[in-house]
């Protein structure tokens, strides 16, 4: 037996189906974060039966990934869906494999088993256009030292779409990073980064967000921040699937927890 | 609204001279190690400005292979350890022409000034005014075509220790030749034959790697980046 | 067509098994195969006209070539295959060739020494197919040094995929420009090997000693490849079963 999750309720499904509710249930009251993955080896059973889950509503959906990263085995197994509008929160100790699934889904790794669907369509198959809709934000702020915030936008938001100079700035303005824009990002702080990082994200209008502890160096004011724009994100039906060592302040209904075991 | 594949590469080389610009250090260490390389050849054989005109085309360009080593260094580390590189793979656009646009950007930089280089060093090491020219040009020609192929071994040894000396031990083998058609031209320009021929063949190999080696880097950036 | 055949090669203990069934045979014919040719090249062979009998480094020479060029091709394939098709027993066998061809490289370089001082009378000089085998010898290092330097298994087997692939298309046009380069210093221009057509006399034992190298790099190739499955595979369960 193996749990399916999916926001909005938890689809349990037995050998014989019998439990599987018809579809997902819409507006269904989330269970406690938390919940556990159970290790499946990779078998048959792990992709789920047609039918119990319309793939229309789930929009990223990850099947019986398997990772090894040397001779770790890193993913075993790793199943979920996320449909639009909700948040996949990733949990547990360091080197559970947060960072290498969100990689994985984003298509930096390779899995040797399994796969990361995007709209119904592995992922695989539409590499650019999924990239298209996809925002990473990893550990490193991917800002370069000897430009300033507002020059590194231009560039890393200008090379996925046209972006004017006003647009730019109003994100900067939105993520408190106004102040700081024209320093070089060599002489910020990380949290002053990661806040340029942050305008970066929104400003790339971007489906999907890949978030690797966002929160990392953000006072008070900047993880509410996170907060606040994650919030605004799923209010427009976008999907997040962010590695967390606490839990983001979102609703409930919007929330699924997956735990990753070490 | 995506943005078109020419500005993309436009913004990237625009990018990429704006960081080299603030930063005009790194411009210009290549050089001075192509001109100290020089320098050490007549200490080593003899001052005899007859005698190093015979050993010039191989040391000008030992000295500008070595100097473009030096400076492939610069092409992709930085952006691998930043996590720009990864943005750029995850960007949706081409990686290939983003790579092609990084090398071009590359070769203007390091390249070029080193083929500025080529007559002054030539000079000193007692070739012919009339060579000079042909000097300039088999160097340009040379190092854009050892930027194409250095982006190769750059990308694949983005994951490895001890990149630097790998990156040269990989380089090397390729660029023989690079090397062996850009001496020819050298050698027939102090002798005063026409440089058609080697030359030719430069361009031949760099329309070879224009064709394949930004293909070839982008596939061994991904690997890179796993 | 049946291509079940096929895909057991990308199943590491059937490879396993397969080699393991097969060594004792290439190696077996390697050795005969060699024993003969060697009989033909050094005894029943006549000498040369010009050379005399220094001619006779031909037969490990020559072969010796042909080999350390066919397992750098080898190894690119198998490279090509492990990438695209993303099998780890190619990945296996790309790194089991790469020491063989290695070695071979440097038997034909020592050879070629070797041939050089009664042929040219010192032991080295910048013929061109010597010098494009020094090159080759790099090449075959940077291989292994890639490898070496990684290390994640699974990027090393990549990244030196690609090289692997890289250097063999390059091979040809490395040999081109290193052959241009000793036209235009006629004086070196003095190639190893004989100048006049060969007698078959002469011939049979090349081709032979050919066979027996090929054979004796598979021989080698399978015990290797078995070695590598054994350290990749060491934690499956198959392992278990094949030790006991």
């Amino acid at each position: 037996m193996r749990a399916v999750l999916h926001a909005g309720g938890f689809c349990q499904h037995d050998d014989d189906l019998s439990n599987g509710p018809a579809g997902c249930p819409g507006g269904g009251i989330g269970r406690r974060n938390g919940l556990k993955i159970r290790r499946s080896q990779g078998h048959a059973g792990s992709i789920p039966a047609r039918g119990t889950i319309p793939f229309d509503h789930c929009m990223l959906t990850v099947e019986g990934l398997h990772l090894w990263r040397g001779d770790r085995h890193v993913l075993r197994g790793v199943s979920f869906s996320v449909e639009a509008g909700s948040c996949a929160l990733l949990t547990g100790r360091n080197g559970a494999g947060k960072t290498t699934l969100l990689r994985a889904i984003a298509g930096l790794l390779e899995p040797e088993e399994g796969q990361v669907r995007w709209r119904g369509i592995p992922a695989r198959a539409q590499r650019d256009a999924f990239h298209a809709e996809l925002a990473y934000l990893g550990h490193e702020p991917a800002l370069k030292g000897d430009l300033t915030g507002q020059e590194n936008l231009r560039y890393s938001v200008g090379i996925r779409r046209g972006v004017a100079a006003a647009e730019i700035d109003a994100a900067l303005a939105r993520t408190g990073a106004a102040a700081f824009a024209d320093r070089l990002v060599r002489a910020l702080s990380a949290g002053q980064r990661r806040r340029i990082a942050l305008a970066g994200l929104l400003l790339l209008n971007a489906s999907l967000w890949l978030l690797d502890e966002p929160t990392t160096n953000l006072d008070a004011d900047g993880q509410q921040l996170v907060a606040d724009l994650a919030a605004e994100h799923l209010a427009r039906q976008g999907l997040i699937v962010a590695a967390v060592h606490h839990s983001l302040p979102l609703p409930a209904d919007r929330l699924l927890g997956i735990e990753l075991a070490a | 609204m995506k943005t078109p594949a020419v500005t993309v590469a436009w913004l990237v080389a625009r990018r990429d001279l704006r960081l080299a610009f603030r930063k005009p250090s790194q411009l210009i260490q290549p050089l001075m190690f192509f001109m100290i390389v020089a320098t050490l050849f007549p200490l080593t054989l003899t001052p005899e400005l007859s005698r190093l005109r015979d050993a010039a085309p191989g040391v000008l360009w030992v000295g500008a292979l070595l100097s473009s080593l030096l400076a492939l260094e610069f092409l992709f580390r930085e952006d691998a350890q930043d996590g720009t590189l990864e943005q750029f793979a995850l960007s949706g656009q081409s990686l290939t022409w983003m790579l092609f646009a990084k090398t071009c950007t590359h070769w203007l930089l390091t390249g070029v000034p080193l083929a500025l280089a080529g007559p002054v060093v030539a000079g000193m090491l007692g070739v012919p005014r009339p060579a000079l020219g042909g000097v300039l040009a088999a160097l340009a020609l040379g190092s854009f075509a050892l930027s194409l192929i250095g982006a190769i071994s750059a990308g694949l040894t983005l994951g490895a220790r001890r990149g630097g000396v790998l990156l040269s031990l990989l380089t090397l083998p390729l660029a023989v030749p690079v090397l062996v058609f850009g001496a020819d031209a050298t050698q027939r320009a102090i002798l005063g034959d026409g440089i058609a021929s080697p030359m030719y063949m430069l361009g031949a190999i760099a329309v070879f790697g224009i064709t394949f080696a930004p293909l070839a880097a982008a596939a061994a950036v991904r690997i890179g980046l796993e | 067509m049946n291509w079940v055949w096929f895909h057991r090669f990308g199943s590491p203990p059937w490879v396993y098994g397969f080699a393991q069934r097969w060594t004792p045979w290439f190696g077996g014919i390697a050795v005969i195969a060699m024993l003969v040719a060697l009989y033909g090249g050094l005894v029943l062979a006549p000498a040369d006209y010009q050379q005399k009998d220094a001619f006779r480094m031909m037969y490990v020479h020559a072969p010796s070539a042909t080999m350390s060029l066919m397992i750098y091709t080898t190894m690119a394939v198998a490279a090509a295959v492990g990438l695209i098709w993303r099998i780890k027993v190619a990945h296996a066998a790309a790194a089991a060739c790469a020491p063989i061809g290695a070695w071979f490289t440097v038997a034909t370089l020592g050879t070629g020494m070797l041939w050089g001082k009664p042929m040219w009378g010192t032991y080295w000089e910048w013929d061109p197919r010597l010098t494009s085998e020094l090159v080759l010898l790099f090449l075959y290092f940077g291989y292994m040094a890639l490898r070496a330097a990684i290390d994640d298994p699974q990027k090393a087997d990549k990244a030196s995929a690609m090289l692997a692939i890289v250097g063999a298309v390059n091979v040809p046009i490395i040999h081109y420009s290193v052959v241009w380069w000793n036209g235009l210093h006629q004086e070196n221009s003095k190639k190893l090997g004989s100048d006049a057509d060969m007698a078959w006399s002469m011939v049979w034992p090349l081709l032979l000693m050919l066979l027996a190298f090929g054979l004796y790099f598979g021989a080698v190739f399978l015990v290797r490849l078995r070695a590598e499955l054994l350290r990749r595979e060491r934690n499956a369960s198959w392992i278990r079963e094949v030790l006991t």
